[in-house]
């Protein structure tokens, strides 16, 4: 479905420098973050006109690389240059006055002003807004027709959904004259249609002769709009290949370093008896907007039920709940037949624990470890009341150690040191430092949030078959993931979230992406057929 | 230069283990928190010295302590380095030198506003009542209004005394004068805070008075400036103040600070120190009222002639001040 | 580029002992500037302070006896920091300290020695912890600010001791605002007595036995923090909020014990004021200690070892800068003031001005060996 008509014709049309000049082209950059190699040679040449994709694990530099060429971070070694000239760039004004733009991952929007307000915030031009404002309004309806980027100018931006606001974000790059355009995992806050439009947005760029560069760690996204594909691996590039002459798996084993199984083999589930039922729940968040409304489900021995749905649908609400962290408001909750009494906060969470429940919680940064303690202290987290932890008054340290550090071995956790502060692991070593601890107590009932957020593909992989384990072991499983891939892939049955409600509800066979991603933008699952049309 | 040499003689001494300087004269005085610049009672202690140094040529050594527990550690230095005479400034002092005393039998040790009774302690206090009567009498005749005040720095018995002796003094000139009393507060900041005396000085304008007297340490410079800015008259206390703001200083109280820390040294240089209570009153010449350039044309012949015969009665004792403390 | 935010590796020696030296380093050359400015030699100077702090026994005892002021207060700091809480509050609870020990000392001095003492130290401990429970309680059930309410608490302390003393406990007939002297009972007793006692003879100073309840709470601090359950939770409360709810920690409890830990250690200097040096009640003896605990914690790292050390050092500062004051005509108080505040801002405001330099400097060094 990718634009292969497009290719070739575009690699003639260079802004700048003539043919065969590259528009943006990084030669043996280098770049440490302490001991830290972050960037090591690496050299990229980007072509006029095309879609270039940059992929890589979490870690593997490619971030950085883009944050040295837009000026956050000064290389230790190695040249940027624009359309074939060495350019020394300092800043992100120097970017932007080379003419290279960023779309971040988090949007750096003003939620209270307009549309008009965002894209001409630090360009203003003269002492008075109106004169600015009224230019840019000409300008950004040009661009709008241009591309076919419908945004309101006097909307104000905190109003817009998601996938509108990355719009302005890229108005605000092009209105301030981006011929080349950075995007940093632009799709991770979208649903699959938002996707969608952005992907016809930024083909639509590139055939006005502006040249892209996405940063991604989803293969699908790279196969579905690039043209060429830059693989990197732990700082360095493995690889530049054209995307017509490749395929996720052999990306995917250049990424990891070694072939990779991208499905979850699994036999079909043998669901038993229901260990967490859900009656009627609703929850408000902490600042006392209703987030969750009669929401109703269970979840049997032996099954893994996902939550798919657009992150901010109610879904992390939900999960607290259960976990006991946060209030519910209303509706039950029952752990192997018994109902737990409604309570929040640290006791509920307590008490969930001791009925057996275990909890992957979704941000592990936020919730689910301390990272300042060492891996030891962060390992019993929950459970360091456990008599086996204290003797008397003192906590008992080496048996944390022993006992932190067996598990790490289980679930191969590098370096196995149950002494190195949290902070200093990896992200997917963190996540599987808390996995780790939530599973190894066989709990009966786990509740898994985004399990493999900015975890890499291999850990990704042993996170997986653990889940599947546990599961034939006869464990009941939640797995809440804006992944549709993971869901699609783990769940035995996914049940879709939108606006704090379950809108649907589909068995693994019958689930597509496309019936999904309708449910997610809130198309109830029966009247999927005829909105489809 | 001298203060130098002074200065690498002691650091001689101390490397030398705290040995004592045997030979040379060494008076010294031990400041209390309010500090030796605070325009009042440890100011006049400061000028007392620094007149003996100048009549004398004798350098004197000093300290301001900052905590309670640094008032023992500095007297016992001084001691200990060979001061004959240490001069404890403040009625604070008096636990500190009830201890060092006993400590430093030989050296001798006088203690401004409080007794201690050791045969090496020399214990002055002032008769404040008796000048704060003599001012009393001044706000009395300089007033229009038939309305005076007076504010006081931290409520405790000391105060008390200034206070009664102006109230004495004012009555005695005209026996339905209206006074208005205020303290600053009731902890020890309260002698230090202008802000708060100005405005204590200004309600008391408002209520009618126009001659504020205030026994109140730092806290007076406030009272001052209210005085001056509402074109009032306003008396100083312990120094002699009247410079502060020439043509609304009506007059000062003087305690003679600067005189006993003086005559201390100067006795104790001579060989005629004693121990045991000094009691300065005006007969001594320990308090009194200040006329000076700045404040001669605010003080009528009339007036002075007035204060002056109840002074010469005071001392004679036609009149009797009644001494808060001793009632 | 989460990944790469991580703290920069440096060898231990270079982050807790270099780093440290050279900014005491840089405050003392700025302060010998100042010296130097006001016509005195900044060499002289320095070793007028050092001597005055270490050169006889009588200064080290004073150094001391403010060193255990400043554990006192630096570790109370440093368990609330440990919490996430800035309690600024330790001037108030000291004052508290110094009142629950006087009163026992007041009432209770007639009683032996090894009956009153520790009911002293107990009651001063009970009462600094109370004046720090009531913020720790606002601030975990109704959210108001700790650094508001400590701040509001250390006034409140100060207007109930001048009212007390002013009013009820004053000795009649007396212009100080103090007590009575307690009966010997309750003198915790200085340490050049204790060497007296053995025929050892030591320099007079206000260094008495509560430098050995510093020492016991400088170990009962590691072993509470690091090897207790409450101070995992305490820990774990201060660095993540949302984790320790996760890990059924209820954080207003934790914060209230923290709170209470904290003025029961800064109602020691009361212990160490009132029973050890003055042997009555009286205003104003907490002198600052408590704010100075504040940059002891800091410097410190609210680590025990780091608190000795910083507490020590400004142990030092105190002494020596009043025997520097008392040798230096020009060097008034005030300038002594300066100094101390030079070694706080270089040591705690401005630490991480060279910090990363240092520690980059360093890192890539062990990475050149390693490679």
């Amino acid at each position: 479905m990718a634009g292969e008509e497009h290719r070739g014709a575009a690699a003639e049309r260079g802004p700048s420098g003539g043919p065969g000049v590259p528009a943006l082209e990084v030669v043996g950059i280098q770049k440490w973050f302490g001991s830290v190699h972050a960037n090591d040679d690496v050299s990229v040449a980007v072509a006029p006109g095309t879609i270039h994709g940059i992929v890589g694990e979490n870690g593997a530099g490619k971030s950085t690389l883009m944050s040295i060429v837009y000026g956050y971070y000064q290389a230790d070694g190695g040249e940027i240059r624009v359309g074939g000239t060495p350019v020394t760039i300092k800043g992100p004004e120097d970017a932007i006055a080379h003419g290279v733009g960023m779309v971040h991952q988090h949007f750096m929007l003003v939620d209270t002003f307009t549309v008009l307000e965002n894209v001409v915030l630090g360009v203003e031009k003269g002492y008075l807004l109106r004169s600015t404002l009224s230019e840019a309004r000409q300008e950004l309806e040009r661009l709008e027709r241009e591309y076919g980027l419908d945004v309101d100018p006097d909307a104000i931006v905190g109003s817009l959904p998601v996938g509108l606001q990355q719009r302005v974000e890229i108005l605000k790059a092009l209105y301030r004259g981006a011929d080349i355009l950075i995007l940093d995992e632009p799709t991770g806050v979208l649903t699959p249609q938002e996707v969608d439009d952005l992907f016809r947005i930024l083909r639509a760029l590139r055939d006005q002769g502006r040249t892209i560069v996405l940063i991604t760690h989803k293969l699908r996204e790279i196969m579905a709009l690039t043209d060429r594909v830059t693989v990197m691996r732990a700082g360095r590039v493995v690889d530049h290949v054209a995307t017509a002459e490749t395929d996720r798996a052999q990306l995917a084993a250049m990424m990891v370093g070694r072939s990779v199984l991208l499905r979850v083999d699994k036999e079909e589930a043998a669901p038993g008896e229901a260990l967490l039922r859900v009656e009627s729940l609703a929850v408000r968040d902490r600042s006392g907007v209703l987030r969750v409304h009669d929401v109703s489900f269970t979840v049997h021995a032996g099954e893994i039920v996902g939550i798919a749905g657009v992150a901010g649908n109610g879904q992390s609400e939900l999960l607290e709940a259960l976990a006991g962290t946060l209030a519910s408001e209303q509706g039950t909750i029952a752990i192997g037949g018994a109902p737990v009494p409604a309570g929040g906060r640290a006791e509920a969470a307590r008490a969930m624990r001791r009925r057996g429940l275990g909890h992957v919680p979704e941000d592990r940064q936020r919730m689910g470890l301390v990272t300042a303690f060492d891996a030891s202290e962060s390992g019993v987290l929950g459970y360091h009341r456990e008599r086996l932890y204290n003797r008397g008054a003192l906590m008992s340290r080496g048996a944390v150690v022993d006992a932190v550090g067996s598990t790490m071995e289980d679930f191969d956790v590098r370096p196995p040191l149950p002494t190195l502060r949290t902070a200093n692991f990896s992200g997917g070593n963190q996540q599987k430092i808390v996995v780790g601890r939530e599973m190894s107590r066989s709990p009966d009932v786990l509740l898994v949030g985004q399990p493999t957020r900015g975890v890499d593909i291999g850990a990704i992989e042993f996170i997986h078959r653990k889940l599947v384990a546990m599961r034939d072991e006869g464990k009941a499983i939640l797995l809440v993931s804006v992944e549709l891939d993971e869901i699609m892939s783990l769940a035995d049955r996914i049940l879709v979230m939108f606006g704090g409600a379950i809108v649907g509800e589909v068995s693994q066979e019958e689930a597509d992406e496309r019936t999904l991603g309708l449910m997610m933008a809130g198309e109830r699952a029966d009247g999927a057929e005829a909105a489809g049309a | 230069m001298k203060r130098l040499i002074v200065a690498a003689l002691a650091a001689i001494g101390i490397a030398a283990g705290g040995m004592a300087q045997a030979e040379d004269f060494t008076p010294a005085v031990v400041f209390d928190m309010g500090g030796k610049f605070d325009k009042s009672f440890n100011e006049a202690a400061f000028n007392g010295a620094e007149k003996f140094a100048a009549d004398t040529g004798i350098q004197y050594r000093d300290f301001e302590v900052t905590n309670p527990s640094m008032r023992e550690q500095a007297l016992r230095n001084m001691a200990r380095r060979g001061a004959q005479v240490v001069v404890a400034m403040g009625f604070a002092q008096a636990a500190a030198v009830e201890t060092v005393a006993q400590e430093f039998p030989e050296t001798k040790f006088t203690l401004i506003d409080m007794v201690v009774d050791l045969p090496n302690v020399q214990s002055v206090i002032f008769k404040e009542h008796e000048g704060s009567f003599l001012v009393g009498m001044a706000a009395a005749m300089a007033s229009q209004t038939g309305k005076v005040g007076f504010v006081g720095g931290m409520d405790i018995p000391l105060i008390r005394k200034f206070a009664l002796g102006y109230v004495e003094g004012a009555q005695h000139v005209n026996p339905d004068i209206e006074i208005f009393q205020n303290m600053t507060g009731t902890t020890p900041s309260a002698w230090n805070d202008p802000t708060k005396g100005g405005e204590l000085a200004r309600s008391q304008f408002d209520r009618g008075a126009d001659v504020v007297y205030a026994a109140a340490g730092g806290t007076g410079i406030g009272v001052y400036q209210a005085a001056k800015d509402a074109g009032k008259l306003a008396i100083g206390v312990d120094s002699n103040q009247n410079y502060i703001h020439p043509g609304t200083m009506l007059t000062s109280m003087v305690k003679r600070v600067d005189v006993a820390v003086y005559e201390s040294f100067r006795a104790a240089k001579d060989g005629t120190w004693q121990g045991g209570i000094q009691i300065l009153g005006l007969a001594e010449d320990g308090v009194g009222w200040a006329l000076d350039e700045h404040n001669r044309s605010l003080v009528s012949a009339e007036m002075e002639a007035a204060i002056e015969q109840a002074r010469t009665d005071i001392i004679a004792g036609n009149i009797a001040v009644t001494d808060y403390m001793a009632q | 580029m989460k990944g790469f935010g991580g703290p920069t590796q440096a060898p231990t020696w270079v982050t807790h002992g270099l780093v440290p030296l050279i900014n005491l380093g840089l405050a003392l050359v700025i302060a010998g500037i100042i010296i130097a400015l006001i016509g005195e030699n900044p060499f002289e100077a320095l070793r007028l302070l050092v001597l005055g702090a270490v050169g006889y026994p009588e200064a080290i005892g004073y150094t001391l006896y403010y060193t255990t002021n400043f554990v006192f207060t630096g570790l109370a700091v440093a368990i609330a920091f440990h919490c996430g809480l800035f309690n600024i509050g330790g001037e108030g609870q000291a004052y508290l300290g110094g009142l629950g020990a006087g009163l026992i000392g007041l009432y209770l001095g007639h009683w032996p020695a090894p009956v009153v003492i520790p009911l002293a130290i107990a009651c001063a401990m009970a009462f600094g912890a109370f004046w720090a429970f009531i913020p720790g309680w606002l601030q975990a059930k109704r959210g108001s600010h700790i650094v508001i309410t400590t701040i509001m608490f250390n006034f409140l302390a100060a207007a109930l001791m001048t009212y007390l003393l002013v009013e009820i406990f004053i000795k009649p007939g007396q212009q100080a605002a103090e007590s009575r002297t307690f009966e010997a009972g309750a003198w915790l007793p200085f340490v050049h007595d204790v060497f007296a006692a053995f025929g050892a003879n030591i320099g007079r100073s206000s260094l008495n036995l509560s430098i050995v309840v510093a020492a016991v709470c400088l170990v009962l601090f590691w072993f509470f923090v690091w090897r207790t359950r409450w101070g995992y939770e305490i820990r774990a409360v201060g660095h993540n909020e949302s984790a320790a709810v996760y890990g059924g920690i209820a954080p207003d409890r934790a914060i209230m014990l923290a709170m209470a830990i904290s003025g029961g250690l800064a109602g020691l200097v009361g212990v160490n004021e009132i029973i050890g040096v003055h042997h009555r009640l009286l205003l104003e003896f907490t002198a600052g200690y408590g704010f100075v605990g504040i940059a002891v914690a800091l410097m410190g790292r609210n680590h025990p070892a780091g608190i000795l050390l910083a507490a020590l050092l400004f142990g030092i500062l105190y002494q020596g800068g009043s025997e520097l004051a008392f040798d230096m005509p020009n060097v008034t108080r005030d300038m002594v003031v300066v100094l101390q505040g030079l070694v706080i801002l270089f040591s705690g405001a401005l630490e991480h001005m060279f910090r990363g330099r240092i520690e980059r400097l360093f890192a890539r060094r062990a990475r050149a060996v390693a490679a």
